[in-house]
């Protein structure tokens, strides 16, 4: 008995502490992750803390630190977010529907279809800005203006909210497409009946998500001409600067009022992308589907 | 000693129902399909081949046989569902009420709606109650009181009394049995011609399934209905004809495909079947 005791009592002190070490590990890993995000945030929040006050919501900005606000650049913001709404979710929603319900993927240029969206989401959004700036500032005509920047942040959400809305419409059980077309109903009843109403909450989160990311886009928007002083409420065809912009700028400035500035601005920058955030896990968890 | 008693009930209901109609009075009625050679395939392998037979109204015709026989794959092709397959390819001919359904200018849709069917597992749509049973009426703009419609449906479905009074709750909170009866309820709604059904109590519980096996003697009065099932009892109970599939090997054993053995009334293949295949499967003897 002893010399069975022996090995099994070493094999179990040789696990207990490799299982302590791997878990050492993982906790120290998540504590570096979420130590430096709430490093960062209270940082922000503490310097920013003086200059988040009305003003900053109700005035341009200005070359005197204490009176400049940022609401051309808020505004602006606000504008781009839903221009980009309204323009990415029903092209990425229709996308994602022929792809999945309509497309042959014996066909190459569906195929071609779905190897240029995987790898669109890849690529680095300043090079949508160049793209932007070629074809739409400067191509076009449209010149530096909200619709244009709009039009270029849609361009780099769009494989996202594509690729979301498709997992949403996958995870539509074959079995409802099935019931439908048993009863007679059209491949387009199917789809707008049955399939987009259950892919809704999927879609919906995708689609929150990528745009949480396309307000938090500074790079193209400096290519297409977010203008770095803008004193004056902006309008969809006119000049305009946004908040990440608005905030890089402000950081340049000698004055150090202006970082206590832009550290206010980056708190309403996250309150913005943290509530779309909150949005979409409410959206997914209210909707959760039983099947 | 439950086992022992529930196989006397079994027996005893296989020789109440006495095997469905007699062969004079199922030929008396009108031949609602008459398939001739058919054969289906996926993507260039034969998944069934030369299946000929008729099926007559108001009355119940079961396909029995082991797995991958093609009896579902069959069954697919009285509605046009294999249309959804891609690469599915049916060869021969299907005529309902003399009409060849794979001509070129019939629509798989109108099809659908004159021959409902009912699947393997309950598939509830993810909506209410109502709006399961609506959906077939709303997409085919059928005309009058959505409410009646799906009161009537539900009603010949013997669901209406178990759910009258929550419509308006989501199908996916019923139990199975239920789900799988609103199934059969959503198929009445658009008034059909003939139902299709799947194995659909193989995923249910016996009392489940007796319910459905009763409301197919029910339904057998107003309506066609061809059923797929596994379960031998099943078909003697509520069959008037029975068709048995089995699967045929290639000699170097690199196809299966599945063939029509026999089909006859359902006393004759329980009873007397004329291919040693078909007794050997319905006395247990295999599958």
């Amino acid at each position: 008995m002893t010399t069975l005791d022996a090995p099994i009592q070493m094999g179990r002190q040789r696990r207990v502490w490799r299982n302590r070490l791997f878990q050492g590990a993982m906790l120290f890993a998540m504590l570096v992750a979420f130590g430096t995000l709430a490093v960062l945030l209270v940082d922000t929040v503490v310097t920013g803390w003086p200059e988040l006050d009305r003003q900053l919501f109700t005035e341009p900005p200005s070359t005197v630190a204490e009176e400049g606000g940022g609401r051309p650049a808020i505004l602006a913001t606000l504008y781009l977010g839903f221009l980009v709404l309204f323009m990415s979710v029903p092209i990425g929603v229709a996308t994602a529907v022929y792809l999945e319900e309509y497309a042959n993927r014996e066909r190459w240029y569906n195929r071609l279809i779905e190897v240029n969206i995987q790898n669109l989401a890849a690529v680095p959004s300043i090079v949508y800005g160049i793209l932007g700036l070629a074809f739409i500032v400067r191509g076009i005509g449209l010149g530096r203006v909200v619709l244009a920047g709009a039009l270029i942040l849609t361009l780099v959400v769009l494989p996202t909210v594509v690729v979301a809305s498709r997992e949403a419409i996958r995870a539509v059980p074959d079995s409802i497409r099935q019931g439908a077309y048993a009863l007679g109903a059209t491949k387009w009843q199917v789809v707008w009946r049955q399939v987009l109403p259950a892919a809704i909450p999927g879609m919906a989160t995708g689609s929150i998500l990528a745009l949480s990311r396309a307000v938090g886009e500074t790079a193209p928007l400096i290519m297409v001409g977010a203008v770095v002083y803008v004193a004056f409420d902006p309008t969809i065809l006119g000049a305009y600067t946004a908040l990440p912009v608005q905030i890089f700028n402000w950081t340049k400035q000698p004055d150090p009022t202006f970082q206590t500035l832009a550290a206010a601005g980056a708190i309403v920058l996250l309150v913005i992308v943290l509530s779309m955030n909150a949005l979409a896990i409410f959206v997914r968890n209210r909707y959760r589907k039983r099947w | 000693m439950v086992t022992h008693m529930d196989t006397r009930i079994d027996s005893a209901r296989i020789a109440e129902t006495s095997f469905g109609l007699e062969r004079a009075e199922i030929e008396r009625r009108e031949k609602v399909f008459s398939i001739s050679d058919l054969g289906v395939s996926y993507g260039g392998v034969p998944a069934i081949e030369e299946v000929t037979l008729d099926v007559h109204g108001n009355t119940v015709t079961a396909f029995i046989g082991p797995s991958g026989c093609g009896k579902s794959t069959f069954i697919r092709c009285f509605n046009r569902m294999n249309d959804l397959i891609p690469g599915a390819r049916v060869e021969g001919s299907v005529l309902y009420h003399g009409q060849d359904l794979y001509a070129r200018d019939v629509d798989p849709v109108e099809i659908r709606r004159r021959i409902g069917m009912v699947f393997q597992k309950p598939n509830p749509f993810p909506k209410s109650i109502y709006d399961n049973v609506a959906f077939g009426p709303r997409v085919l703009g059928m005309k009058g009181s959505m409410g009646d419609l799906v009161e009537d449906a539900l009603r010949h479905a013997a669901l209406w009394d178990e759910v009258k009074d929550r419509l308006k709750d989501n199908a996916l909170g019923l139990s199975g049995g239920q789900q799988q009866r609103l199934c059969i309820a959503r198929a009445l709604a658009v008034e059909p011609d003939v139902i299709l059904m799947d194995e659909p109590a193989s995923a249910l519980d016996p009392i489940s399934t007796t319910r459905i096996e009763d409301l197919m003697h029910e339904l057998k009065r107003e309506y066609t209905i061809v059923i797929v099932t596994h379960n031998m009892q099943q078909a003697a109970r509520v069959a008037d004809m029975t068709a048995f599939f089995s699967v045929v090997v290639d000699d170097d054993g690199s196809a299966r495909r599945g063939v029509l053995v026999e089909y006859d009334t359902t006393a004759k293949i329980f009873t007397s079947p004329s291919d040693k295949r078909t007794e050997d499967y319905v006395t247990g003897r295999f599958g």
